[in-house]
């Protein structure tokens, strides 16, 4: 699965640290700013075309074959498909001007894409002209899983999605409940005032100013599935990553969300675009700041937020690791 | 981690001037046409790029002969290549309408806001009513728009007065076609209709009016003795931005004892900023709390969405990128 270069990687992950321990907060900041980081920078647009972009796809497409329910449009949603398909068509064209455009013919959009060979003219509004339901067709084009909330009766509804890269959640289960209601599982967010927060804000958030925020958990292999549904097939790993230590630097990851919030402008809807990278701990320890900065967050990161994000049976074994690697680091001189 | 300064967006479809107020745009006047006491102007890009986009219902804040209004966006939502105005000459108002009629030619820059949206669709509705009174078509004019192209089932009402010509007439018809308007003249006719049509809706039907304060008041009104729910009556008031200006105020800080001007348009934290007083900030919207700075003498005026109720009521500290102050000086622990 290793198909990119370990340099390529890394310096585009999102390193989500900014300290020594982690909390929820409302981590919310402009999207669009390039974050310089210890080996590279992200962030400098709201779609993030990378090396894994053709596999990515294709892995996104088995997995709908698979199990079509991955994307879900209640009717009412539409609008706000056709608007989404504008605005991750048009970021990705604006990101890659060597490889994607959109233009406008009068009332028909021309959509190129030579990354995929890709060539097509639609009109907004109008399904037979795209030849796809919108929302279908902007996941055959964007790594990111999409996530569309219409905005009624000071609520935010999770109508409309496209996920098959989901970190532990469902959205056939999530599917038309509120903001409020699908955050209930999250330890601690709501005593803090955290989630309700985050719903204010979302409320008010306004169309052309993109936000974004990372959230992050730790995964067994480079597995992007790992969605409710197929938990019989990635669950079971948690624990049996302990069977074998040595492998353990390399099988378990520190997978990262960039997450943007966008206010669609033509339908006013919420569009959450959400990324997924992953860098195993023998790669990610290759940054000294990096090493020394998880282990210090797993070590201290409190017990009911290590059993929601599933690192009960390796937090320690993984600080241990970290740590190792910083002490031979210096043992070396390294 | 750092975050690099923003870059300027090739998203970003018009670059604003150093002049302008942060966020918005100038735009040309490319057309203007007169019937009656209703002016409509054509504005555009200096670049020929496309406009922003913006929610059916929205509206811009133009500045006019150094007077502020708001108006509604009449045409096209997504993409477009012009914004359309309408503009009622009010002779005894703010001077701002005066001016667009009497002073303003083709050819002319202006000045205007991102547009707004406080009058959206309701994605979820089976059928959405549109009551307008005179000038009040305006909002209702995109959302005729959108139901069209979405094929989304609406009907309008128009209340206009028999002595004035009406706005906007011929394109409104073209638009609604013969079926799905109404015209009404005078209040006794006007609220006949109201009457009649108000009480045949079917389920999940939504209300939205614009117009004078009385038409509006009164079609509530009849709309809530059918037993409308008022969740399903929306109402377009104009109102300007979420977050006025504000007064000037003095901020004292009391480590260096440098006094400063915050005017009025200018975040509290901008000043701080161009003082050369660095305070960490995020969102700079008042919801991730990060720029919380702590008061020492004076009443802050909190507009944040960050603070609870008794963080607000001690006075002690505020979120410096929205509050403002209610005295003419805030000491700050700076």
């Amino acid at each position: 699965m290793n198909r990119v270069a370990a340099s390529d990687r890394l310096s585009r992950f999102p390193f989500p640290y900014p300290q020594d321990h982690y909390r929820y907060s409302t981590n919310v900041e402009p999207a669009r700013r390039p974050v310089i980081t210890e080996v590279g920078e992200w962030g400098r647009w709201t779609i993030d075309v990378d090396d894994e972009y053709e596999a990515e796809l294709r892995e996104r497409e088995e997995i709908l074959v698979a199990d079509p329910s991955r994307c879900v449009v209640l009717a009412h949603m539409r609008a706000a498909c056709w608007d989404s398909l504008l605005e991750c068509l048009g970021e990705a064209a604006r990101a890659n001007p060597a490889t994607m455009s959109l233009t406008r013919e009068g009332n028909s959009y021309v959509w190129s894409n030579a990354r995929l060979g890709e060539e097509r003219r639609f009109v907004i509004g109008d399904e037979d002209t795209l030849g796809a339901e919108p929302l279908a067709y902007t996941g055959s084009q964007v790594q990111e899983d999409i996530v569309l909330l219409d905005q009624r009766e000071g609520q935010l509804w999770a109508d409309a999605g496209l996920v098959t890269f989901a970190a532990d959640w469902s959205l056939r289960f999530d599917v038309g409940m509120t903001f409020l209601e699908l955050h209930g599982p999250v330890p601690r967010v709501h005593v803090e005032g955290v989630i309700p927060r985050a719903h204010r804000f979302l409320l008010r958030l306004e169309a052309h100013h993109p936000y974004r925020r990372t959230n992050w958990t730790m995964s067994v292999d480079r597995r992007l599935d790992q969605s409710t549904e197929t938990y019989p097939e990635w669950g079971p790993d948690r624990l049996g990553v302990l069977e074998n230590p040595e492998l353990l630097p390399d099988r378990l990851q520190l997978r990262v969300e960039v997450q943007h919030l966008i206010r669609l402008p033509g339908s006013g809807a919420i569009m959450f675009l959400i990324r997924t990278s992953m860098v195993p701990l023998r790669e990610l320890a290759t940054v000294p700041a990096w090493r020394t900065r998880m282990a210090a967050v797993l070590r201290e990161l409190p017990q009911d937020m290590v059993d929601y994000k599933g690192l009960t049976h390796f937090r320690d074994p993984a600080a241990a690791w970290l740590e190792s690697a910083q002490a031979a680091a210096i043992a070396t001189g390294a | 981690m750092t975050v690099a300064p923003a870059q300027p967006l090739a998203s970003s479809p018009l670059a604003p001037s150093a002049a302008v107020r942060e966020g918005w745009l100038i735009l040309r006047v490319a057309g203007v046409s007169t019937a009656g006491r209703v002016r409509t102007l054509r504005l555009v890009s200096l670049t020929g790029d496309t406009l922003p986009s913006f929610t059916p219902g929205s509206h811009i804040v133009v500045e006019a002969g150094g007077r502020t209004n708001a108006y509604s966006l009449t045409g096209d939502f997504l993409e477009p290549i012009a914004y359309e105005i309408s503009v009622l000459r009010i002779p005894d108002g703010n001077g701002g309408s005066r001016w667009i009629h009497d002073d303003l030619d083709v050819g002319q820059e202006l000045s205007v806001s991102p547009p707004r949206s406080a009058f959206p669709p309701v994605a979820s509705a089976q059928h959405h009513v549109l009551v307008a009174g005179g000038i009040g078509i305006t909002p209702i004019l995109s959302h005729i728009r959108a139901a069209r192209l979405y094929r989304r089932s609406f009907e309008v009402i128009y209340a206009h007065r028999h002595d004035a010509e009406v706005p906007r007439l011929r394109e409104l018809r073209a638009l609604c076609g013969p079926d799905r308007l109404e015209l009404a003249q005078g209040r006794a006719q006007v609220t006949a209709r109201l009457r009649k049509r108000l009480a045949e809706q079917p389920l999940g039907s939504v209300l939205l009016i614009c117009g004078p304060g009385p038409m509006m008041e009164a079609t509530e009104t009849i709309a809530t003795e059918l037993g409308w729910p008022s969740q399903r009556i929306h109402t377009e008031r104009f109102s300007t931005e979420a977050l006025d200006p504000g007064s000037p105020f003095t901020v004292k800080l009391a480590r260096s004892g440098r006094q400063l001007l915050v005017p009025s348009g200018v975040s509290l934290l901008e000043a701080l900023e161009a003082a050369e007083v660095p305070v960490p900030n995020l969102c700079r919207r008042g919801v991730c709390g990060e720029c919380r700075v702590a008061v020492k003498a004076g009443r802050p005026e909190h507009r944040d969405l960050f603070l609870s109720d008794e963080e607000r009521t001690a006075n002690d500290s505020l979120m410096c990128c929205v509050s403002r102050a209610h005295d003419a000086v805030l000491e700050l622990e700076l």
